[in-house]
């Protein structure tokens, strides 16, 4: 069994989102990065639950990034994995990084694609199901439960209103979310062990890119919070039903 | 040329996404001069004419039950085929469950620049310019398509509805369709609620509420305005209520007309799931919770005192008993 866990690097959370140059560029002074907390507490720890339940199993971490992810996927090292891979090119395109992931896959022959749900910078959910269309795999996203047996993969996703059960043969990419795998940290013997994992940098397709940036906006600010007094609920109820018209 | 928007449905009816993007994908056809048609995927039993109050002229049908589950694989071969047919330049599709799964795969297969969670009619006024919503609302992103072909997946609840007169033609298609690889064993529904996602209004609570069997002051408010029910983090990892139900950068995302926090100090990553809502009230005993900073009405008070007066006084509006 060989899995493919695709690794990206974000903002932390609870980052201040600031741009610069005109708003064309993201402002990363003083951001913490870390990894995407999708790829790393869903999709990477569930590869590395199932090595636990088979050793035989090989966990490969891809990251489509610059120098600068090198700390990132060796932080997903130490969580868990064999060895890493970096595509060495920058660019927030999705077909674009979909076309590295795909070429590495077609290379390496992998059982399974882990990726997850989204980047909680971009929020485009899109990367995983490329991936698949690109090796023509199936795709199942948005899942909650995952189950090997054998080459037949169980999986629990999300639909609107429920959730739907499926099997499935391996070859296959699936997207990660919530209820999958039990969050862990990194402790130190695999921060140690991941010194000496190797990292393997790879230079890039040469392929143009689909879409680009052209800038950003930060949403107008609140007018602010209208504040309706404790003893005074009528007052709130017909600001929302008058002024708000919000039912 | 022409603007395709991929319909959705579920159990033979359109769903309620789909009025938001065939409005959407008809007033972006409008403004470059081509027509909008839609395209519907599976056997449905509403009457696909009536799709032409929405804006579209054409409405297409690959009627074949398969197609009735969702399949990405098989969707994105069947759509590209329906893209060569009728030359579609751009494919419009809802940013849903449904077109988390298959937009991508379809951008993929035509080469075609994709713009996920799309917030606004594109800027076509020199080159095509979409915009949307990045770092989970906190801002957003004017992104240009440089491809040909280009495919946009809108964000539900972020394009206001518009009817006009006028029936659609119907267009029976037929397109080749393997079978699944995907063999679907279980479907559980959620019966009896409201599903977050389709929401107009949305009644959380946190840790506020202090115990799952406090759940009643809330699931009452949420009665009466026919709402959805949500909660913090917290909340679904203790277990107070289910994990479907928790909304946030985690869990689900939410963009309803009113989202109303009870008890929920508002975290940034709880906002990052509740932000795009468009009036927000917050119900919280701390006059200092950063809710309050986002919300647009608030309450410093009690909410076990608050909210029961709340329904109270929402029913007479309503003149429920
Ligand atoms: C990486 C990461 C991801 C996260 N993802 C999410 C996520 O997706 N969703 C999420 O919700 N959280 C998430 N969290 C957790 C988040 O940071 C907060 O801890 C959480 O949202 C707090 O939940 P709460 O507001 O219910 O509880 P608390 O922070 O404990 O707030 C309870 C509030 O209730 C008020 N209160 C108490 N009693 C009353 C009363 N009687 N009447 C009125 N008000 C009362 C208090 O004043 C307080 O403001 C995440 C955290 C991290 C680090
Ligand atoms: N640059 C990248 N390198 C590797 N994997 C990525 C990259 N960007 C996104 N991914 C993966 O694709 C998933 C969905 O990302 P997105 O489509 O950008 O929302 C993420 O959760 C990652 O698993």
């Amino acid at each position: 069994m060989k899995i493919l866990v695709c690794i990206s690097k974000t903002p932390d959370t609870t980052s201040k989102i600031a741009f610069k140059n005109d708003h064309t560029q993201f402002d990363d002074a003083g951001v913490q990065w870390i990894i995407n907390p999708y790829d790393e507490w869903f999709a990477l720890v569930r590869a590395i639950e199932l090595k636990e339940k088979d050793p035989a199993t090989i966990i490969h971490l891809v990251t489509v990034g610059g120098a600068d992810c090198d700390p990132i996927i060796r932080k997903a090292l130490a969580l868990g994995g064999d060895e890493a891979f970096r595509i060495n090119a920058d660019s927030n395109d999705s077909y674009y990084i979909a076309v590295q992931i795909a070429a590495l896959a077609k290379q390496n022959q992998y059982d399974l694609i882990l990726t997850g749900k989204e980047a909680i910078d971009y929020n485009s959910a899109a990367i995983g199901g490329m991936i698949a269309e690109l090796v023509d795999f199936p795709y199942i996203s948005l899942a909650t439960l995952f189950e090997l047996n054998g080459n037949t993969a169980s999986v629990t996703r999300e639909i609107e209103g429920g959730e739907e059960v499926a099997e499935v043969l391996l070859p296959l990419v699936v997207s990660c979310q919530k209820g999958i795998a039990e969050q862990r940290i990194p402790n130190m013997r695999g921060i140690m062990a991941a010194r000496t994992k190797p990292l393997k940098v790879v230079e890039p397709e040469i392929i143009d890119t689909l879409t680009s940036i052209v800038n950003f906006e930060l949403p107008a600010p609140k007018a602010g919070c209208k504040m309706v007094a404790a003893d005074n609920v009528p007052e709130l109820i017909r600001l929302l039903h008058e002024e708000a018209k919000a039912f | 040329m022409s603007v395709l928007i991929v319909v959705d449905q579920s159990e033979n009816h359109i769903k309620k996404s789909a009025y938001e993007i065939l409005s959407y994908g008809s007033k972006l056809a409008a403004q470059i001069g081509t027509s909008a048609e839609a395209l519907v995927l599976g056997t449905v039993q509403d009457d696909l004419s009536t799709l032409g109050k929405y804006g579209v002229s054409k409405v297409h049908q690959v009627n074949n039950e398969i197609l009735n589950h969702v399949d990405g694989q098989l969707y994105a071969k069947t759509i590209a085929a329906v893209v060569a047919q009728n030359n579609a330049t751009v494919i419009v599709f809802s940013q849903t469950h449904t077109g988390k799964s298959v937009a991508s795969r379809v951008a993929a297969r035509l080469k075609a620049g994709f713009v996920a969670g799309a917030a606004s009619l594109p800027d076509t006024s020199n080159g095509f310019v979409v915009r949307k919503t990045v770092f989970s609302g906190k801002a957003f992103a004017n992104i240009s398509i440089l491809s040909p072909i280009k495919v946009i997946a809108l964000n539900p609840n972020s394009f206001s509805v518009v009817t006009t007169e006028g029936t659609a033609a119907v267009n029976q298609l037929n397109v080749a369709v393997e079978n699944s690889k995907i063999k679907i064993t279980a479907v559980n529904k959620i019966t009896g609620e409201i599903p977050l996602t389709e929401a107009d209004i949305v009644v959380s609570g946190g840790r506020g509420l202090k115990g799952p069997e406090n759940w009643g002051v809330l699931l009452d408010l949420a009665k009466v305005l026919g709402a959805g029910t949500a909660c913090s983090r917290p909340v679904g990892d203790a277990h107070w209520r289910p994990h479907h139900e928790h909304v946030g950068q985690t869990g689900v995302q939410v963009a309803p007309n009113l989202y109303i926090a009870l008890g929920i100090s508002g975290a940034i990553q709880h906002l990052a799931g509740v932000n795009r809502s468009k009036i927000m009230v917050v119900i919280n005993k701390d006059p200092e919770a950063p809710f309050f900073k986002a919300a647009d009405y608030g309450i410093v008070g009690d909410l076990f005192e608050i909210v029961p007066q709340m329904t109270a006084e929402i029913k007479k509006i309503k003149g429920i008993a």
